[in-house]
Order: structure tokens, then sequence, then C-alpha cells
């Protein structure tokens, strides 16, 4: 699919850049006028799939993260963040809800918040290589909402 | 981080305010269990209404709270929970646990 329009950002995996990938694709998605809720929507998704990278990918060094943004045909917005870190072994199990490797400060939520918010999440990740995730979603935008009843 | 909190008859009321996410996550868990571990209270609530975006990060503060709060045997219940921070909270299955609401809790 061609995309429409698209950016890549690429940062170092500091906690304090999970703000700034909530910024950047909150202002990407504007321009195909969402709803609050969907903004809302892919702001959490993103931020999942960024603090994953982040606190999971590196557990003890910074490394870099990717993350894309396209807009697709039909008004789809498609995230995509990528890390050179060290994978995910079973990527079944690291989806079932509740499911974490972070101790008490992690819920194990993340996978299946992504999976809801957004309408397709597909994972390829090699142990040792690093993992990337692609999300994608139909943005109704309020146009079409307003009319409805 | 400096939360406005007060207490009343052992009901430990604490505004939480801005983005939680994992970046600020370590700071509010330890800042909420300094307060009930000074208070002591018997019931808690933590009010959303200034939360402006919440991820998973937030589930496992939520969780943590009730842990504490369970060991004195009190009561939590999160209050004036914005659409955003409710959604994640629904996701997690959190309110079969804990009272979750998006009014201010009953006097
Ligand atoms: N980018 C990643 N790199 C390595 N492991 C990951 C990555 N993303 C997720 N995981 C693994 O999947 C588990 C579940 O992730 P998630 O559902 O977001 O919950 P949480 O982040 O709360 O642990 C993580 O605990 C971790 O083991
Ligand atoms: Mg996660």
């Amino acid at each position: 699919m061609k995309p429409e329009n698209e950016t890549l950002i690429r940062f170092p995996s500091l906690s304090s850049n999970e703000a700034f990938a909530r910024s950047v694709t909150a202002a990407f998605a504007a321009q195909m006028d969402p709803t609050l809720d969907e903004l809302g929507d892919v702001k959490t998704a993103v931020s999942e799939a960024v603090t994953n990278a982040i606190v999971h990918a590196y557990p003890d060094r910074i490394g870099p993260v990717t993350l894309k943004l396209r807009r697709l045909e039909g008004n789809v917005l498609e995230i995509t963040v990528k890390d050179a870190g060290c994978g995910i072994p079973d990527i079944a199990q690291a989806r079932q809800p509740m499911f974490t490797t972070g101790g008490a400060e992690r819920s194990g939520m993340g996978l299946t918040i992504m999976e809801s918010f957004m309408n397709s999440l597909s994972i390829r990740s090699l142990p040792g290589r690093g993992t990337t995730v692609r999300m994608r979603k139909k943005l109704i935008g309020r146009g079409e909402a307003a009319c409805r009843p | 981080m400096n939360f406005t909190s007060f207490l009343q008859d052992k009901r430990l009321t604490i505004l939480l305010s801005g983005e939680i996410d994992h970046h600020a996550a370590r700071e509010i868990m330890s800042a909420l269990t300094a307060k009930i571990d000074v208070y002591l209270p018997s019931y808690c609530e933590l009010d959303f209404g200034a939360v402006t975006f919440m991820d998973s990060s937030g589930i496992a503060i939520v969780i943590h709270t009730l842990r504490a709060m369970n060991e004195l045997e009190g009561k939590l219940r999160l209050t004036h929970v914005p659409p955003q921070p409710m959604k994640v909270l629904l996701a997690s299955g959190i309110q079969k646990l804990v009272a979750v609401s998006q009014e201010r809790s009953p006097a």
C-alpha cells in the first residue's frame, strides 16, 4: 500500500521520549481529522509500544528506537515501532493479558491494550536482534462521526 | 512528584495530575506509598480529575496502591476518571477489584 504521507523518527531509548512519541503521533494523526477518542487510542497504543522498546528491549543499556508513521489509503494510520534490542522469545506468551517479565512496575497489559485499541497488531521479533511492532487503525474521524445520529 | 492530598477521619484523598506513563510511574508510586505509610488511612481515594493521559503503567500503580490498602484492610476508590484513562482501566479489568467512577465519591 502506497502511503499518502509518512514520517520516520529515531531516538534513544530514554523514558522521556515516551511523551515525545505520543506528541509526534498526535501531531501526525491530526491531519486525519480524528475524534478525541481515536486520538486517545492511538496515543495510548504508541505509548505502550515505545515503552516496551525502552523498558524491555534494552533492559540495561540505551539503544535506538525508530517510530514510523504512515497515512494509508482509506484514512488508515499505521504505526511501526522498531528496536534492535533483546527480542521476544515467545510472542504468543508475551501477548497473553497480564504476562510480564517486568515485575511489579509493569502490568502486563500493554500488548493487550495495543491489540484492543487498534484494528490490527503484528509483531516480528528475533531474539538478540530486535522487535518490530506494527499497528493499524482506520480513523473514522470527526466528519463522519458528526453525521451519526 | 508533589501531590495535593488531604486527610479527614482516616480518609485520604490524593489528587493525581498530568501524564501517567512509565517515565512518571516510579515517582508517582513511591509518593503514593509514602502518603499511605504516613497516614495509614482506612479509605483512600485517587482522584484522576486532572490526569491528561494514562497508559498501562497507571494500572501497575493502581494495583500497587490496592495492595497497600489491602494490607491496611482499607478501601480504595478511583474517582473523576476522564474517558482516556477510563478506557485503559476498563481494558485491564481493574474495576472488578476497585471501585472506579467518573464522578466524585459519595461523601
Ligand atoms: N520490544 C520488546 N522487546 C523485548 N521484549 C518485549 C518487547 N515488548 C514486549 N516484550 C515482552 O512482552 C511482555 C509483555 O509486554 P506488555 O504486554 O507490554 O506488558 P508489560 O510491558 O507491562 O510487561 C514484556 O514483559 C516483555 O517480556
Ligand atoms: Mg508494556
